[in-house]
Parts: structure tokens; sequence; C-alpha cells
């Protein structure tokens, strides 16, 4: 497995109207492979146009992508994305919604059921396989997500807000589920999120982004996705270090909305 | 008038069914669910359901207000009937020198429909005989007529009197009392007037009733249809008359659809597409086919084809714009997730737009199909061998009411068994339609 590059990307909305936005200038960053990111940062910084670019949707103004030694051009199977909601297809059921990556690379079901079927099991649907999507909980369709990702045995996972929509405790299990899955997978994984709480549990590397133009403001290395892994979140959680980065973090966060929300006044 | 009436009839049993049903008769309908134990109904749409006792009562009175209100033979309730009978009456003639003589008048009032009763025999009864009468003394001679209920007879002063207008004399009382020339006098059974040239003139009472060639009786009406089965009309029975607009409807529906769909698509994929076939879909879209159909018989005459195009170009705009807006509503998530996980073009389609499109496409085809369903009947009004449209156009002319009224319940039955039935396969095709 090969490592992402993100060389010097810019990214610059034109508005209908005239005018642009500068969504992303000049982001650098080189991420191992194995590497589990999260990343961080107001509203309106750019986290999701930056996925986006990774993910090959959205081309970039400047600066380009690079796993490995391939740029990236578009999508591929790659990179596999989760999404918050809404990604999965109604009309198939659980198994045919995971199988979907090896059924579009011509892969037959015979080939692909033990590790599909292995996957439902890890993320705990083995009952479920035949159930249709309407009929899971927000969690278990995210499960559904992740398991339908990592069959396509992607390079690099990305993840724009997976858990955002669940509720606290599903999103607690859920955290833990993620990082047994980096463990065992050993992929490369990008995070978005929006709680501090989740970046700081789940990123062996955390970036804080900042708006206006979106940047890279501050880069941790933190122990605690380490010491989650086949741990109880919660110990880790009182972890003394924990709650200083937290609040830190928070602060940082705190002075960057309060920037935009002034500055927003001042426009008025 | 009547229809006034059958208007406030029928709203006055709407409150006061609506108000025995909620005191009374309520628990047996109320289906003991979740929704039922809302307390806040009025305002949360989805808490209301259909009533389906306020369903029956609502198809059980139109049947009632259809007997009462003909000349059902079915022994319900009935409105006051037309008079049928024998009444008499006297006029007066006042003669040129002021001499008086008073004829008397027998008019028998005959069951309209007496053509339609067949006797003992089976064999149609004929118009009644006159009732006898004698001339009578006095240059005002007694008479006797028949007159179909419904119907109006002019008394024949002038052919019958002595002295008459020409001679100077007129007529001056009705009944013993004086009229004057465009008055009338009410008699049991109808009313008698003079015209404005001095004639007498007796229309029966029509009661509230309606005549046949206005509605006929429900027995009458199931009775055309049954010998419509029979025997048919025009060359054609009533199934052969309703599979021709049936199966012009599903060939134009058809191939609306497998046109329109597929354009649908490329609009809502390419911009070429987007961009060419707009014009013409917004252009076509507000057009009611209705318009078209002159210039359909224009350009390919009465037959078949030309109707087959109509339907097929009322339903391909409906079908493509709703392919095209089941396209723009995939959510983009969906198509991201598909090509991250290595779907090609051609896949994306299969897979996710075209089975993402389908809830738009039911819905598409559920308008579309009403809308050739009621195209199909306006075309064979214009011009058809058979179909529905066609049967009650030529039996309207006929004044056969109870075919127009045959043709007109299967139409409705028929659309509305087409929408029960593209629902049902929406369910099996898309059952997570309203779910997500
Ligand atoms: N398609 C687009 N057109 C114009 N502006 C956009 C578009 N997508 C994103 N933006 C702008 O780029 C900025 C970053 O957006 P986004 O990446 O969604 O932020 P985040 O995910 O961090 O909340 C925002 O100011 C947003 O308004
Ligand atoms: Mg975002």
């Amino acid at each position: 497995m090969s490592g992402l590059m993100i060389d010097n990307i810019s990214m610059r909305f034109d508005l209908p109207g005239g005018g642009s936005v500068q969504a992303l200038k000049n982001v650098s960053l080189n991420i191992k492979a194995g590497e589990l990111m999260s990343v961080l940062g107001p509203s309106g910084c750019g986290k999701t146009t930056l996925l986006n670019i990774v993910a090959g949707f959205l081309a970039p103004t400047e600066g380009q992508i690079r796993l490995g030694e391939n740029v990236v051009h578009g999508p591929g199977p790659e990179r596999g994305m989760v999404f918050q909601q809404g990604a999965l297809f109604e009309w198939m059921n659980v198994r045919d919604n995971v199988s979907f990556g090896p059924d579009m690379k011509g892969v037959s079901r015979k080939q692909s059921g033990p590790k599909v079927d292995h996957l439902l099991e890890v993320v705990g649907l083995q009952d479920f396989k035949e159930k249709a999507i309407y009929e899971l909980s927000g969690g278990m369709q995210q499960r559904v997500a992740l398991a339908r990702c990592l069959a396509n045995e992607p390079d690099v996972i990305l993840m724009d807000e997976p858990l955002g929509a669940l509720d606290a405790l599903t999103r607690e299990k859920m955290q833990s589920l993620v990082l047994d899955l980096w463990k065992e997978t050993g992929k490369t994984i990008i995070l978005i999120t929006h709680s501090v709480e989740e970046a700081l549990l789940l990123g062996e590397r955390l970036l804080v982004m900042a708006p206006r133009p979106g940047r890279i403001h501050k880069e941790y290395n933190l122990p605690f996705a380490d010491l989650g892994v086949g741990n109880d979140l919660r110990d880790v959680k009182r972890h003394a270090d924990f709650s200083i980065t937290r609040e830190e973090i928070l602060g940082m966060i705190w002075e960057m909305e309060e920037e935009i929300m002034g500055r927003t006044e001042a426009a008025q | 008038m009547t229809g006034l009436l059958l208007l406030s009839i029928y709203v006055a049993a709407f409150f006061l069914c609506f108000f025995v049903s909620r005191f009374a008769v309520q628990k047996l309908f109320t289906k003991k669910d979740f929704t039922s134990l809302k307390t806040v109904t009025f305002g949360d749409e989805s808490a209301v359901q259909a009533n389906r006792a306020a369903s029956v009562l609502s198809v059980v009175l139109v049947f009632l207000l259809w007997v009462a209100f003909t000349n059902s033979i079915l022994p319900l309730p009935k409105a006051t009937g037309p008079f049928v009978g024998e009444v008499q009456f006297t006029y007066t003639s006042t003669g040129p020198e002021g001499q008086t003589d008073d004829a008397t008048v027998k008019i028998l009032v005959y069951p309209e429909d007496i053509q339609f009763y067949k006797d003992t025999a089976g064999n149609p009864m004929a118009i009644p005989p006159k009732p006898a009468t004698d001339p009578g003394d006095g240059f005002a001679k007694n008479d006797s007529l028949v007159v179909p209920r419904y119907g109006s007879k002019v008394i024949n002063v002038l052919g019958n009197d002595e002295i008459t207008k020409r001679g100077g004399a007129k007529v001056t009382h009705l009944n013993g009392q004086a009229v004057a020339f465009g008055g009338s006098v009410d008699i049991s059974g109808g009313s008698l007037s003079l015209t404005e040239k001095g004639t007498p003139f007796f229309v029966p009472s029509p009661g509230l009733r309606m005549a046949r060639l206005y509605l006929p009786a429900p027995e009458l009406t199931l009775s055309r249809f049954l010998q419509l089965n029979a025997e048919g009309y025009r060359n054609f029975t009533l199934l052969e008359h309703t599979w021709a607009s049936l199966q012009r409807v599903v060939l134009g529906f058809l191939f609306g659809t497998l046109i329109g769909v597929p354009l649908g698509y490329a609009m809502g994929l390419t911009n070429w597409s987007r961009g060419w076939f707009d014009p013409i879909v917004e252009f076509m879209r507000p057009v009611p086919p209705l318009a078209l159909i002159p210039l359909m018989i224009i350009w390919f005459g009465i037959g078949e084809q030309s109707k087959i195009i109509l339907l097929f170009l009322a339903a391909l705009w409906i079908m493509a714009i709703a392919a095209r807006s089941g396209v723009s509503g995939v959510a983009i998530a969906k198509v991201h997730a598909a090509y991250s996980l290595g779907a090609s073009k051609s896949q994306i389609l299969r897979k996710v737009i075209v089975p993402n499109s389908l809830p738009e496409i039911f819905t598409g085809a559920r308008v579309a199909m009403g809308v050739c369903w009621g195209t199909v009947v306006a075309a064979e009004l214009v011009a058809a061998e058979k179909g529905l449209g066609m049967m009650i156009m030529v039996a309207s002319k006929f004044q056969l009411t109870d075919i127009v009224i045959v043709g007109i319940i299967l139409i409705g039955i028929i659309g509305f068994l087409i929408d029960v039935g593209i629902r049902w396969l929406e369910r099996i095709f898309v059952p997570w339609k309203g779910k997500i």
C-alpha cells in the first residue's frame, strides 16, 4: 500500500453572479499508508471540498493528489467513500449493497460471498443480510456503508462526518467499530468530523483547518486512537491529556468561529 | 331546479351522516392503530385516513338519489313522480254575440316509457286509445286526447268547435276560471294555459323525477349494459368497444414510455441532450393532447394510427419529464458512492439511476395513463369506428342516454382500475417509496 500526497491544493469556486469563493488555499499534506487522520474545523472551512478533491469528484484549481505513484484524476475504487447518510441503495438489500463493489468488478458472488459474509459479521449485521435498507436504523445503515466500502478493498477510506447523523450512544459504539476496523484492516483513513471528541478519539493524526481561505491551521499527533483500539473509549476520555487537548482545540475553534461571526457582523 | 334540489339533499346528507356516524356508529369503523391514538388530527394530514363508512355511505347515497329522482321500479323512497292517468277539464268559449258554451276535454297521460314495457306476451304495448267521449251540445265540442308523461298537448279547439277564432269566438275560461291569453291555471295533474293566440294547452305535471331521456333509471341502465354485452352496439359488443379503447391507450402509453423514458434520461444525463430537447419538451408539455386531435386527423386520418400517435404524444412528454426529474432526484452521494466503488457509467445508469428514478417514473406513468385514457375517449368522440368514446358519442346523437351512462360508468371504472394497477406495480417495484 502506498501513501497519499496532497500537494499544494487550492480550490476556487467561481460564483454564478461573478466573484468567487476561495475554499482551499495551498493545502499540502502527506498521509502515510495505514494512518488514521481526523480533520476538524469550523463549518465552511473546506473539509468536504478537500475530501471531494481527494476522492476525485472535484478537480482542484491548483495542485494535485497522488496515491503512491498515481496522480488522481477522478473517482476510483482504490479510494472508498463513506458518507454521512443517504448513500446506500434502497433498491438493494443489505447483502447486495455490500457486494456492490465486487459485483461491479465482475467478481462472482461465489467468490465475493465469504468476504462479504465476514464483513457483515464484523459490523454485526450477519442476521440482517436479506433486510431492506429502509428497515434498518441509522446506526445499522452506517455499518452497512462501512462494510460496503471495505468489501471493495480500497487503499484509502474517506469519511465525511460518517457518524454525524447518529445519536450519542450509537455514535460511541460506531467509534469503537471504526477503530477496530482500522486496526484489523490497516487502511489509510481520512475522517472528517465536527466533534472535537471524536477527532481526538479516532485521529492518530488530527488536522485543524481554518476558514477563509480554507487552510491547515494546526496538526497534532495523538496517542488516543492506539489506546482506544480494543478498549473502552470512556477510559480513553478520562486520560489527563485528553481533556487538555480537547480544551485547547475547542478554544481554537471557538476563536475561529467568533472571528467569522465578527467578520459577518462587520460586513453588515 | 331538480339539480339544485339534488345538490342540497346531497350536502344535507353529508352533514347528517357525519353527525349520525359520529355519535352512533363511529366505533364500528374506527381502526385501532397508532394513528387512531393521535389526538391532533385536524391539521396533521398523515393522521387523516379516509373514513370507509363515509365512502360506502357516499356511494349508497348517490345510488339512492339516482333511484329517487328517476322512474325506477325499485322499491325505494321516491321523489314525486310525473302525473300519469286521466284528467278532465272544461274550457268555455265565448262566441261573437256573447253566447258561451262549455266543452269537456278528457286527457289520458300515459307512461312515457310505455313502448319499453312489455305486455305479458312480451310484446311492446301500443299507445293507449283515447278515452271515449261524445261531442255534446252547443258550439264547443267535447274532446279527448292522449299525451305521454313529460309531454304536452295543444287542445284542437280550431278543429273541433263549430264557432272558432275564425268565427269570432274565443276561449275565455278554463275550468270556470276567467283566463287571459298567455295566462294559466293549475289543475290536478298538470297545468292548463292559454297560448298567446288563445289556444288551450295542457302540460301534465312532471314531478321531480327526471325523464328517461335525461337520466334513465338504474335498472334500465343495467339492462342496457347486459344488452350491450350480449348484442353490442354499432357492430361491436361492449367488450370490443372497451378493448378497442384500452388497446389504443396501452399501445400509445407503451410507445410513449419506450421513447419518453430514454429521452428523459438523456436530458438528465448530458448537457447536449438537455439543451437539444429542452425547447421541444417545454413547448409540448403545456399543449393539451386534445388540441392535437385535429392535426392528427389531418396528418394520419381517422384510423387507429392517428389515435395511437396522439396517445403516444400525450404520454411522451409526461414520461420524459418524469424520467428527467427521476435522474435529477438521485442523491449525489449515491452516484459518488457508486463511482468510488468502481462502477462504470453504464453500471451507474443501470444500477443507480434507473432504480432511483423508478418512483418518479411510476408517478409519471399514473399521470400519463390518466391523460391517455381521457384523451382516447375524446379522440373517439371526434371520429372512430369503435371504442367507448365513439359509443357514447353516437348514442348521444340518438338520445340513448342509458348507453351514454353505461359508457361513462365504464370509463370511470376502467380509469380507476388502471390507476390501482399501476399503484400495485409500484408497491412491488418500488417498495422503498416513502420510507426514506
Ligand atoms: N459547489 C460550490 N460552489 C460554490 N461554493 C462552494 C461549493 N462547494 C463548497 N463551496 C464553498 O466552499 C466553502 C467550503 O465548503 P465545504 O468544503 O463544504 O465546507 P465544510 O465541509 O468544511 O463545512 C464554503 O464556503 C462553501 O460555501
Ligand atoms: Mg462538510
